[in-house]
């Protein structure tokens, strides 16, 4: 048997202030790398969350998203009536030929500008989108210029809230009503009736075509033939892979945002760990020095230190992940680079990154302890003792 | 005492020396020492006269430059480091003058830090510790921290720690070297009743004549050579 952890847990117990405010800076690292990390899951998740797995999106080929898309109207009509395709109950196809446009918006704090997503809906749109729930209002009557708004775009735009007017298209809009749509890319939308829009903004061409399968499984053999049919320059794709990629790019960018900013936060705060470890061995060099002569040997010497480094680091990892557990409260709002429009998405902590931070902060302790647990365990006994 | 039987410490032609850069100090030259079963010891001599340098290299915790040391007919000079420590932790006991108890350990947990070298289980640890906490009568004082006790307490709690272990020698450095009058008194007596009653062999290096009285043999160390009082 070894030296005790207790004996390592103790000695941090009974030097507080150094573990203490050592642990905070190694804290703020894991804070940086854990909310990051809760950054790109809360927007894939807004993002995937929109999406629905029987779902599938058809946009023309090679158009990342729904507003570079375009549809043809014959090409509409050949689609439509493909086997595939589930019929709803009023006996039509569960299929819905969208209008996607981005139009700007003055935000309702600090009146800077910003795209906002109107998408031209029918009524087969709702029931493709189980999520989305009128919230207050009603919905648009089909052939007028109304509109309703998603919850998190009606909070933070001008003239979108309920009653209130907004002009696009050349023409004023009336909201009428305010859509919850969850934790959904819907809730950066303006929904309005399709066929006003397309009018409004003169497009002769549907952005998007949405519909849900008759059976999931079907999807591959929709697809390649669909794919490969002349007559049709259309692609499809999952309507959760299509919000998966959507959100690529922007998830890319915070992993290597994030990876950077640790990366080089972690270095200062490895040296932190070390010198508060290179000062603990040499405050117990005599203590050290008793251990070995009482017979423990020079690795039972390196792993409590080793241990002890481990739980200083540990430590920063709990209260990073503390402090950072706070940041779910906040939404935030940024570009979707792959539709240039408003989204706005909260922090998620899950399970994977408390284990990620839990253990990036284990081997920062582990890094900054290596060191001091060797020169501890290199010390020769008969100096170690005359040290007292 | 104990005249006729075999020695248990057999020092022949020790000798050791520091070196500090190009400079060779001699410490020791050419030690031979024998200490039979059950001697208690003095070590005595003026500064920098290699006294404790001569009880290091019998405890294990140096090594010799020349010669040979055996313990119990173990020739430690041959051990490698870690057979070394293995021996030690059998075979000896550690007084130091400053006590050397770990302060974040209650006074039972460091009498029960040679024990986790060995394969006695919890049980055994606990009783084994709490006869020698009787033994140096502490018992009541076992959770108590080094801090929370007074230097003859923590040197009495250093004693149970060296000889929990049951080991061959028992090495002391300057025992009483912190310690009021009274307190060192009660050491010495603790350290006497250890060799009359218990059987230990002592070695101890102490600078207070009134501590090498209560031993039976006092040597003397001068500039690195024995020479018996």
């Amino acid at each position: 048997m070894g030296i005790p952890y207790s004996y390592s847990f103790r000695n941090l117990w009974t030097r507080r202030l150094t573990t203490v405010l050592t642990a905070s800076g190694m804290g703020l690292v894991v804070f940086v790398f854990a909310a990051t990390l809760m950054l790109t899951e809360g927007l894939q998740k807004t993002l995937v969350q929109t999406g629905s797995p029987d779902n599938v999106v058809l946009l023309r080929k090679s158009a990342n998203s729904e507003v570079q898309s375009g549809v043809e109207r014959d090409q509409a009509s050949l689609l439509e009536s493909q086997p595939e395709i589930a019929i709803g109950p009023g006996g039509t196809p569960l299929l819905a030929k969208e209008l996607v446009v981005l139009i700007n918006l003055k935000k309702r704090v600090g009146d800077k500008p910003a795209n906002v997503i109107i998408r031209g809906i029918t009524p087969e749109s709702l029931e493709l989108r189980p999520a989305v729930r009128l919230k207050e209002g009603r919905m648009p009557r089909p052939g007028s210029a109304e509109v309703i708004a998603g919850e998190s775009v009606s909070r933070r735009f001008k003239g979108c809230g309920m009653g209130e007017t907004l002009r696009f298209g050349m023409r004023d809009w009336r909201v009428v009503g305010v859509f919850d749509a969850g934790a959904t890319g819907f809730s950066s939308e303006i929904w309005g009736d399709r066929d006003q829009m397309m009018q409004a903004f003169r497009r002769p061409v549907y952005s998007s075509i949405i519909f849900r399968l008759r059976d999931t499984t079907a999807f591959d053999a929709f697809k390649a033939r669909v794919e490969s049919d002349p007559r049709l320059t259309v692609e499809a794709k999952r309507e959760t892979q299509y919000y998966l990629d959507q959100s690529e790019a922007m998830a890319k960018f915070l992993r290597i945002l994030g990876l950077v900013l640790t990366v080089v936060f972690s270095i200062g705060a490895v040296i932190g760990a070390t010198i508060t470890m290179y000062a603990a061995v040499a405050n117990r060099v005599t203590e050290i020095g008793t251990l070995r002569a009482l017979g423990f040997q020079r690795k039972s010497i390196l792993s409590a230190f080793i241990v002890e480094a481990l739980l200083l680091g540990l430590c920063g990892g709990i209260l990073g992940l503390f402090a950072a557990s706070f940041m779910q409260l906040i939404t935030i709002s940024t570009m979707n680079w792959a539709s240039f429009s408003e989204l706005a998405f909260s922090f998620t902590l899950n399970v994977s990154i408390v284990w990620k931070s839990l253990l990036f902060s284990a081997v920062m302790g582990l890094v900054g302890g290596v060191l001091p647990a060797f020169r501890a365990s290199r010390l020769k006994i008969v100096e170690a003792l005359r040290a007292t | 005492m104990a005249e006729n039987s075999e020695p248990i410490v057999r020092i022949r032609n020790l000798s050791k020396a520091y070196r500090r850069g190009t400079q060779v100090i001699p410490v020791l030259t050419g030690i031979n020492f024998d200490i039979a079963r059950g001697e208690f010891v003095a070590l005595m001599g003026p500064s920098g006269s290699g006294k404790s340098t001569l009880l290091n290299l019998i405890a294990g915790i140096d090594s010799a430059d020349q010669g040979s040391i055996q313990v119990a007919d173990v020739e430690i000079t041959s051990l490698g480091e870690s057979d070394l420590a293995r021996w030690r932790a059998g075979s000896v006991g550690f007084i130091f003058q400053f006590y050397n108890l770990i302060p974040v350990l209650t006074a039972f947990e460091n009498v029960e830090l040679p024990l986790l070298l060995t394969h006695l289980d919890r049980r055994e640890r606990r009783e084994h510790v709490e006869a020698v906490l009787n033994v140096v009568g502490l018992a009541d004082r076992m959770d108590h921290y080094p801090a929370q006790l007074s230097g003859g307490q923590q040197q009495r709690v250093a004693i149970a720690r060296a000889i929990v272990t049951d080991p061959e020698i028992l090495v002391a450095d300057e025992p009483t070297g912190d310690l009021d009058r009274a307190s060192a008194e009660e050491i010495l007596q603790l350290m006497d009743r250890l060799v009359q009653a218990f059987g230990k062999t002592v070695i101890m290096v102490t600078h207070d004549p009134r501590a090498a009285e209560k031993a039976h043999i006092i040597r003397h160390l001068e500039k690195g050579e024995l020479s018996v009082t």
